[in-house]
């Protein structure tokens, strides 16, 4: 194919805009699909971004007609949407939606699946690019996976084919693997996408623009002048719906393994030659091939459940007496974990990982607090008030940059008290941040090698994490905290241990 | 909060940015940008409501410069606005008397420290913008030949003095239509032999695109007068067939592609901040713009 003469790398003002391709969408009717992955369509096209002819094949159990599906795609468009609502970007995006009902074990069904594929090959002019976005439970991959091998909707003489899988990557390192297996049978690594929706592209180049764009930061980013690095992932609410998936769950293996792990490896990593998928993912393999849970887990990991309590000025119900939850479940909704990381740049310098639910307010975090001061001029006195200086990459809400440092009280009196410098993303450009979603769906469409991890990554967070859920699952009891509240007591005593206390995100 | 002055000069209304500021409860500056925009009393409010829109997405110090009557003494005055539902700050400076000639003096200490400044001028430009006075303090400069009496003219004359960093927003105006095309080619890599534009007269958005198609093509295209003054369609013909995209109504157009069918998608017009906002996204000089105002200016001599 030639290149089209119109396009110019130096002609920023044309957006890139995907070839004709159709999404396909196991799972259209969940809570996922509804609340982000069609809001994130509609934006895309609404923001000139989806080819003229794109098409949107939803695959699920209800029993609808195309014309019924259309209306609850427009619903959930209309309802989650992010730019302004278009009736002519909707048009045109609706001429391209289909619908086929049915089991993901029926022939039948899939059949369809494979008519309606050639079709919009023929009247939309897909072109035979079709991709598959697995928005359904890992346990239903093995047989959505197998019908798309069976019925031949992998391979196709023209056009290409991808898939995208959500996390949970498996829910040890043993069902990753088996995960992995199942999907490199049908689909080559490169078309394997694999989406952590807490983590956007958007983040992540925001964090490698920050750390390896600037000459300040970097001569400061070792274990000389860091104490030590906290990364929080904090949510208000409850598991609410989800209790089916999170109680065999917990939320170490829901958050930790993958979003706080690949967080993680983003801070810690060197700097890549190149910044191009696989320099990327080789440099942050290394950090997470060196890194390990802290030796002594009964002192360096905490795990509890939040009990009933006012939250927010809400009275809300604890993790046990949540719909669906079974009585006496030792699932865990609070993990927190010390990883440490044996490289030059980071020996003895703790990562802190910690998440949950129900916690006092939803706030996604990387602090890198530095060592003191090695000597102070100024009195005991004078700098009671001064903490240790950081350096906060706030992910979400508001993402953004704060540094904390210490700085004169106005007066006569000489007082040293910390203070915060704010830099925030939405205040400093015209665009706000497309949704992760936007992002990768965008990235699935033009092919473009995705920042997201490859099953290597996957198994080697699963090494970190599994000997943590192995000692854990010794425990008989589980700690508590009460909603609304930032952790348990173990918690704590956990930061104590190591002489440090977490930081109130 | 607004704070009026009369026959002031720069460092009262300095003083006053910052009174207005902490009166507003936040004496922090978050602003990434100075927008000079001068024009005159006639177009001042519409002007200055299109840089306050803009500023709610795109924090910036808004400077409004009237160039009064030059005859008589000099004076200025300023109103200073700080908040009220934009996230910048806006001056307005009303400039008469000898200062005429010595604007850029009083906008000099007023520009947002090591923030880039850009300039607009909503309506007739100075004759040369990046030697104008007050163009001189700006890293681009924004010119619309749309606004003007003699549209073509205008964006002739903005061509040939063009220096990095200027651009005409007809030339944003044209993105659009930019962005259609290239993703018809996208689908449609056949050669392309020729093609037809066709416009109303006096469009030099129309000028534009028939100057990049030219240039990046390397063809020549066909111009046809249309009825109405906008674009109405682009056919380009290639080796399996012709590309069409013609206007249906204001907000969308129809689309055929060889070897898919056609289809009606979103073509819209974009309000002045909005491409203003999209100016404002590059801050560097643009490539495509002067090869295609180059391409423009060699055509038409």
């Amino acid at each position: 194919m030639t290149e089209n003469p119109l396009r110019d790398a130096r002609d920023r003002r044309l957006p890139r805009i995907a070839g004709p391709c159709s999404l396909i969408m196991f799972g259209v009717t969940g809570d996922l699909a509804k609340k982000k992955l069609i809001p994130a369509v509609y934006d895309l096209a609404n923001r000139g971004l989806l080819p003229p002819g794109f098409a949107l094949v939803g695959f699920a159990r209800q029993d609808f007609g195309t014309e019924s599906f259309a209306k609850l795609i427009k619903q959930a468009a209309k309802d989650g949407a992010r730019t302004p609502w278009s009736e002519t970007v909707w048009k045109q995006l609706a001429a391209g939606i289909r619908f086929v009902p049915g089991e993901f074990d029926d022939d039948t069904a899939w059949e369809t699946l494979a008519d309606t594929m050639a079709e919009l090959d023929e009247l939309q002019g897909t072109g035979g690019n079709h991709a598959f976005y697995l928005s359904i439970p890992p346990g239903l991959f093995p047989v959505v996976v197998s019908q798309i091998k069976k019925h031949g909707l992998a391979e196709s003489s023209r056009g290409w084919r991808r898939v995208v899988i959500e996390k949970p990557f498996g829910h040890d390192l043993a069902s990753a693997e088996e995960l992995n297996r199942i999907v490199a049978d049908v689909f080559a690594s490169e078309s394997v996408f694999r989406i952590d929706h807490y983590l956007g592209k958007e983040t992540v180049q925001n964090i490698l623009a920050f750390r390896f764009a600037n000459g300040m930061f970097e001569p400061i980013w070792n274990n000389h002048y860091v104490d030590h690095v906290q990364i929080t992932m904090a949510e208000d609410i409850g598991i609410g719906s989800r209790a089916g998936y999170y109680d065999g769950i917990g939320a170490a293996r829901d958050v930790i393994q993958n979003h706080l792990l690949q967080l993680m490896a983003l801070i810690a990593m060197e700097e890549p030659v190149s910044f191009n998928a696989s320099s990327l993912r080789l440099e942050k393999q290394k950090i997470l091939a060196n890194a390990r849970p802290a030796a002594r887990m009964d002192l360096h990991t905490a795990q509890a459940q939040y009990v009933a309590g006012w939250a927010g000025g809400e009275k809300v119900r604890g993790y046990l007496e949540e719909d669906g939850v079974p009585d006496g479940s030792r699932a865990e909704t609070y993990a927190a974990i010390r990883v440490d990381v044996s490289t030059r740049r980071w020996a003895g310098v703790p990562f802190y990982l910690r998440t949950g639910k129900r916690l006092g307010r939803r706030v996604t975090e990387v602090a890198v607090i530095f060592k003191r001061a090695p000597h102070q001029p100024f009195s005991k006195n004078d700098i009671e008030e001064l903490g240790q200086n950081a350096l906060v990459m706030r992910i979400q809400p508001d993402e953004g940059v704060t540094l904390r440092f210490g700085a004169k009280v106005p007066g006569t009196t000489m007082e040293i008290r910390d203070v915060n410098m704010d830099f925030a993303y939405g205040g400093a450009f015209v665009e706000s941040s497309p949704e992760a979603y936007e992002r990768l769906i965008l990235d699935v469409l033009l092919g473009d090698p995705p920042l997201f991890p490859q099953h290597e990554e996957v198994e080697l967070a699963w090494k970190i994490l599994d000997p943590v859920i192995e000692h854990w699952r010794k425990d008989t009891t589980i700690d508590t905290y009460p909603s609304g509240t930032w952790g348990p007591p173990s918690a704590d005593a956990m930061m104590a241990h190591d002489g440090r206390t977490w930081r109130r995100p | 909060m607004e704070i009026a002055l009369e026959k002031t000069n720069s460092s009262d209304i300095a003083k006053a940015l910052v009174k207005a500021r902490s009166a507003a409860g936040s004496p922090a500056m978050d602003m990434v940008l100075t927008l000079l925009v001068v024009t005159d009393d006639d177009n001042v409010s519409e002007a200055l409501k299109t840089a306050t829109t803009l500023s709610r997405e795109h924090p910036s110090r808004v400077i409004g410069v009237i160039l009064g009557d030059g005859r008589g003494t000099a004076t200025l005055n300023a109103k200073v606005r700080v908040g009220e539902s934009s996230s910048g700050e806006s001056i307005l400076l009303r400039i008469s008397g000898e200062l005429t000639q010595h604007a850029e003096s009083v906008v000099l200490p007023l520009l947002l420290p090591d923030s880039p400044v850009v300039v607009w001028w909503p309506g007739k430009p100075p004759a040369v913008p990046s030697q104008d006075a007050i163009g001189q303090l700006a890293r681009r400069r924004l010119t619309d030949a749309e606004a003007t009496d003699s549209p073509i003219r205008s964006l002739k004359a903005v061509a040939r003095s063009y220096s990095p960093g200027d651009t005409d927003l007809s030339w944003t105006r044209l993105t659009p239509w930019r962005a259609l095309l290239a993703a018809a080619l996208d689908q449609s890599p056949g050669t392309v032999t020729g093609g037809t534009v066709v416009a109303g007269s006096g469009n030099p958005a129309a000028a534009l695109l028939v100057a990049w198609l030219e240039s990046r093509l390397g063809i020549s295209i066909t111009t046809r007068r249309s009825d109405t003054p906008q674009i109405a369609s682009v056919v380009l013909r290639t080796d399996d067939g012709d590309v069409l995209i013609e206007r249906l109504d204001a907000t969308s157009c129809h689309f055929s592609v060889p070897g898919s069918s056609p289809r009606e998608v979103p073509l819209g017009a974009r309000s002045l901040a909005e491409l203003l906002a999209e100016d404002l996204r590059r801050l560097d000089a643009d490539d495509i713009y002067q090869e295609t105002i180059q391409h423009m200016l060699q055509e038409s001599s």
